[in-house]
């Protein structure tokens, strides 16, 4: 009798997955993925909204934002997040795709405190990242080698960061960390290194923030591009989204999410920006 | 089928006369009232069996099938460096100028590669002596309360998840690294210490099993000529324990060159040529690791890193390899 228990129980595991896998697919979900910077916007918002709709069921997941527009394209997710305009991943057809920018994000230079830096024009910045300038004394600083840390290739915030200031040059080749904690805690504890990140990680004493030709990285700059390093945050969906998705997304515009919830995970409106930028990175005033 | 039975009762009553010692299934059995259908249907046991092979089977099928598709992507995307991309195999091995972005001109595993190999070894090295030191005294000297004691430490040591071992490497080996060598503290010899910690576990409790395996009558016969325990251990014990010590070192190896976050955690993930150990570097895996995201499927950056994959499966499979040897030849 026992054997033939220990057959049924082999039995029932081998058939749950099947089983798990049918069930879940019952209800109409949305699934979101992509960009690690926008998902915990997108899960709070999702989250609120399922408050609200109690038959939504929204589900979000990080990975990248490669994966979430190769994702996206591919048809297996309904919205694929995005820091970086499709049009400048290869790979990626965007005539396929349709873009809803959903916020702004800011991205900050950062040093270890001991360089005794605060401003770098956009060139001395550009110099450091391309290896011309070696030295914090070049720039005014102590007597330190500078060390670069980057952003992983690829990454969102790297590519903006490189469009903007090192305008197609080639980054020296250095360390690469992927996520804002990690290269806040390097830089923190590691005397004479550089790195960026976006705004909401930089709020810390123990790093120095670096202004750009004397312009402060704060939000309030950003709407007017008089601070430069910001990037859009991309909802991307396949062709037309469906009924679900296009409710969904319209909640992330509205004004509620807008007002709320942006500015308190560090976001910037996109509701409040007084220029647009295109993905050849040509900056027009709205109204123009 | 009025034959078939009076022949099957034939048989029956033949044996019941042949039978020496009653056996208990004749005993409700006998020429009159013969139950055919229970005798010729296949029984419950027979049953039993047929289903609990057919679970297995079936349960064998669908993981070699697994295995083929896992086999297969890692494949087909990691192939398609060298015949969609046009990827020089020699380039990818031999080069050091990886930036796939930029080009098939571009990837070039060697700097890679040589880091992989550099924490494996380092790793194994340190960590070899260490686990003979500890399996010697946990079978040789001790095999009582402490050696138990022993044995669950290294337990606990296998059980830590390796973002456990990532995130102490980054705030106390890397820190402590950076006051002693120089340098950023990120580099090779972090990633090595950390290792060390990760496969020190694996590579004792095989040697555990290799001294155990040396049988009894060595050591005495051993004893018998007037050897000291040391002499023993280190003429007789370890001798012939030499081969699955062997295999465990491999494990060990096998261990480290597959590990990921940890590494990527501690290494600095820069791929270049490392030119010391407190410099920078990047393994294939911490660069599967934080590369995989930001990749397009399909486009020469992917395939790239998925080369780096079939890289380290064909690796894992030597590693395999070397451990059926090495089982061979003793």
């Amino acid at each position: 009798m026992r054997k033939n228990n220990v057959g049924k129980l082999l039995a029932i595991l081998l058939f749950m997955p099947l089983f798990l896998v049918g069930c879940s697919q019952n209800r109409q979900k949305i699934t979101i993925v992509g960009s690690s910077a926008l998902q915990p916007l997108i899960e709070q918002a999702g989250n609120d909204y399922h408050l609200a709709h109690l038959d939504s069921n929204i589900v979000v997941q990080g990975g990248g934002s490669g994966t979430g527009l190769s994702q996206v394209q591919a048809g297996a997710v309904q919205v694929g997040t995005s820091d970086v305009f499709a049009e400048t991943q290869k790979g990626i057809d965007e005539k396929k795709l349709t873009d809803f920018q959903v916020a702004i994000v800011g991205i900050v230079p950062i040093a270890n405190k001991g360089v005794h830096v605060k401003n770098l024009s956009r060139q001395q910045l550009a110099d450091i990242f391309t290896g011309k300038i070696k030295n914090w004394r070049e720039v005014g600083g102590k007597d330190l080698p500078i060390i670069v840390i980057n952003r992983s290739r690829g990454s969102g915030t790297r590519t903006t960061f490189e469009d903007l200031i090192l305008k197609g040059k080639e980054a020296v080749n250095s360390q690469e960390q992927d996520s804002n904690g990690t290269v806040k805690k390097i830089v923190s504890t590691t005397p004479g290194t550089i790195s960026y990140i976006s705004f909401p990680y930089a709020n810390d004493e123990n790093i120095q923030k670096i202004s750009i030709n004397h312009v402060e990285p704060v939000n309030k700059n950003i709407p007017t591009n008089k601070w430069p390093l910001w990037s859009y945050e991309h909802m991307y969906t396949k062709g037309k989204p469906n009924e679900a998705t296009a409710k969904f997304i319209k909640y992330v515009l509205s004004k509620k999410v807008q007002k709320d919830l942006v500015p308190k995970i560090g976001y910037l409106s996109i509701h409040d920006m007084k220029v647009t930028r295109d993905s050849q990175n040509k900056v027009t005033k709205i109204g123009d | 089928m009025a034959k078939k039975e009076q022949d099957l009762q034939e048989v029956v009553e033949q044996a019941i006369a042949q039978q020496k010692v009653p056996h208990v299934k004749f005993k409700g059995i006998n020429p009159r009232n013969i139950d055919i259908a229970r005798l010729t249907k296949p029984s419950k046991e027979t049953r039993q069996e047929r289903w609990g092979k057919g679970l297995t089977a079936l349960a064998i099928v669908l993981i070699g099938l697994l295995i083929v598709a896992i086999i297969g992507f890692v494949g087909m995307h990691g192939l398609a460096t060298f015949f969609t991309d046009k990827v020089n195999i020699f380039q990818f091995l031999f080069s050091t100028d990886w930036n796939p972005g930029a080009g098939p001109k571009h990837v070039g595993a060697a700097a890679m590669i040589v880091t992989s190999f550099a924490v494996t070894l380092l790793a194994a090295m340190i960590a070899t002596p260490f686990a003979i030191a500890v399996a010697l005294f946990m079978t040789e000297y001790e095999s009582g309360k402490r050696a138990n004691l022993l044995q669950s430490v290294m337990e606990l040591l296998v059980g830590i998840p390796s973002v456990v071992y990532g995130f102490l490497g980054l705030t106390v080996i890397v820190p402590a690294v950076r006051t002693i060598f120089g340098g950023t503290g990120f580099g090779i010899l972090t990633a090595t210490l950390i290792l060390f910690v990760m496969v020190l576990p694996t590579i004792t409790s095989l040697t555990v099993d290799a001294f155990k395996a040396v049988p009894k009558e060595l050591r005495k016969s051993s004893a018998a000529l007037g050897a000291t325990r040391w002499q023993t251990i280190f003429h007789v014990v370890l001798r012939a324990a030499r081969a699955r010590i062997m295999t465990a070192i491999i494990f060990g190896m096998a261990r480290a060159f597959g590990e990921a976050l940890a590494v990527q955690m501690a290494i600095g993930n820069a791929v270049l040529m490392p030119y010391n150990l407190v410099s920078p570097a990047a393994t294939l895996t911490s660069q599967l690791t934080s590369q995989m995201g930001n990749t397009v499927m399909g486009t020469l950056p992917n395939n790239a890193l998925w080369s780096l994959a079939l890289l380290l499966l064909i690796m894992s499979l030597v590693f395999n390899f070397l451990v059926h040897l090495i089982g061979k030849k003793s």
